[in-house]
């Protein structure tokens, strides 16, 4: 780093700068060249990098590692107030449907971190629930009136604290779930249905990925599906309904999560 | 499972929420790796190893309320020393002042805690040094630590100490200067250590 660039003279202010290595190594030649010329002054020099030295010394890096390892920095994470967050879920929302009243449509590319990823568990997610919601006598595994141990069994499947939302205020209310292959992983899947018999399927897999990904939607004949990925899990809610419908359901799933 | 064609729409709109999340994981994780600097720049100043403990947590306890105030594209490390020097000064400094005990208590306390040097003349000089810099007035103490052990150069070294670069400057020097001296007058006459 190069905070006094010697034009000039060399000042004090240049040696200072020398011994704390704030020289670039042109600037700092200078000052060793001229110091050779100048005992006096080499020697103070000298003390002032023997001080550094022994500032250095005595505190220890490997002491301030051992004492600092366990500060837990997650105690102090505080959520933002509910309130708060109500506003921001307003506000996508008030944008999605500004992006759909303008008729406003990204084709093609899909500027997401991890495509292949959120391609193969949506096609998952469809499969499952293309398959499952047309079942009439076993569309579930576990049932409702099971609610918190089929909880309990796919939270302990995937090692992820999972809850079944509650969208009784879109409508629907819980059919039951069940556990499923996402590849290699494991993946669930609760289903929903509603008064008219509609179901919609909210399924969860890990994702093993750091980058977040924002919700996705997608429209594949009746089929409509809304993915995002945050820290632990990718989700797709999938369902025959409009948009906006869905998209509305994955918010109060989201927010459910959060 | 063939894959059908489909018509893809997709809406993107930043989840603040999630992209609060990532931007918290890349604060979580700067400030982790600081916090053994800062541990050493709270010891130096503090001269104790509990009040460092305690000051770097409540260092970073602060960081974290004050995350948003934290502009990313500059670096942390000085961010975090100006909360952890405040605190410091609020809290600790008077008492810093206070523990400033005999001459001879206070050398061999830090003999038997000092890092293990090669030689018994290196233990001296560790404990003459440190003793030194206590001997500073706490403007040009700090002025030479936020430097030296906290790694800033002289401009964010201003920023962290509220006082201008060449206020930075001029107590480092007097710092030095004054050290030289005391250092000087101890060797012109013996001591020794317990």
């Amino acid at each position: 780093m190069s905070e006094e660039h010697i034009k000039n003279e060399i000042t004090e202010a240049h040696l200072h700068a020398y011994v704390d290595g704030l020289l670039s190594q042109a600037d700092a030649s200078k000052v060793s060249d001229y110091l050779i010329q100048n005992p006096e002054k080499a020697d103070e020099v000298a003390d002032w990098a023997a001080q550094n030295k022994m500032l250095d010394n005595l505190f220890s890096h490997e002491e301030a590692e051992l004492r600092t390892q366990d500060i837990d920095l997650s105690i102090s994470v505080d959520r933002p107030a509910v309130f708060a967050k109500f506003l921001r879920v307003a506000a996508m929302i008030a944008i999605v449907v500004a992006g759909v009243a303008s008729g406003w449509v990204a084709r093609g590319t899909m500027p997401v971190q991890n495509v292949s990823l959120q391609v193969a568990t949506v096609q998952n997610a469809r499969a499952a629930h293309v398959l499952y919601t047309s079942e009439v006598l076993h569309p579930v595994d576990v049932g409702a009136d099971q609610a918190a141990h089929l909880v309990d069994w796919l939270s302990s499947r995937l090692d992820t604290k999972l809850i079944a939302p509650d969208l009784s205020s879109s409508g629907f209310s819980l059919v039951g779930g069940r556990l499923l292959p996402s590849g290699d992983n494991p993946a669930a899947q609760f289903m929903y249905e509603n008064g008219a018999g509609q179901r919609l399927t909210v399924y969860a897999s890990p994702g093993n990925e750091e980058k977040l990904a924002s919700f996705q939607f997608e429209k594949w004949d009746g089929f409509s599906s809304v993915y995002w990925r945050d820290q632990n899990l990718q989700y797709a809610i999938v369902g025959e309904m409009e948009r906006e419908q869905l998209i509305a359901i994955a918010t109060n799933v989201y927010r459910q999560l959060i | 499972m063939p894959i059908p064609t489909y018509w893809v729409s997709a809406i993107f709109f930043t989840d603040l929420g999630c992209f609060d999340d990532l931007m918290m994981n890349k604060f979580q994780l700067e400030l982790k790796k600081s916090l053994p600097d800062l541990w050493r720049y709270a010891f130096a100043l503090s001269r104790d190893r509990t009040n460092a403990d305690d000051i770097v947590q409540d260092c970073a306890e602060r960081a974290v309320r004050k995350r948003d105030q934290w502009q990313r594209d500059r670096p942390i490390k000085p961010w975090l020393m100006t909360i952890l020097l405040n605190i410091y000064r609020n809290q600790y400094r008077r008492d810093t002042y206070l523990r400033l005990v005999p001459i001879d208590d206070d050398q061999s306390k830090l003999h038997e805690r000092l890092p293990a040097p090669s030689s018994e003349q290196d233990r001296i000089e560790l404990a003459a040094t440190a003793h030194a810099i206590n001997q500073l007035p706490p403007e040009q103490r700090e002025a030479l630590l936020t430097v030296v052990v906290g790694g800033l150069d002289y401009g964010e070294a201003a920023k962290t100490l509220d006082i201008p670069r060449g206020t930075v400057m001029s107590r480092i020097s007097r710092a030095r200067a004054r050290l030289r001296q005391i250092r000087a007058l101890e060797n012109g006459s013996v001591r020794r250590i317990k």
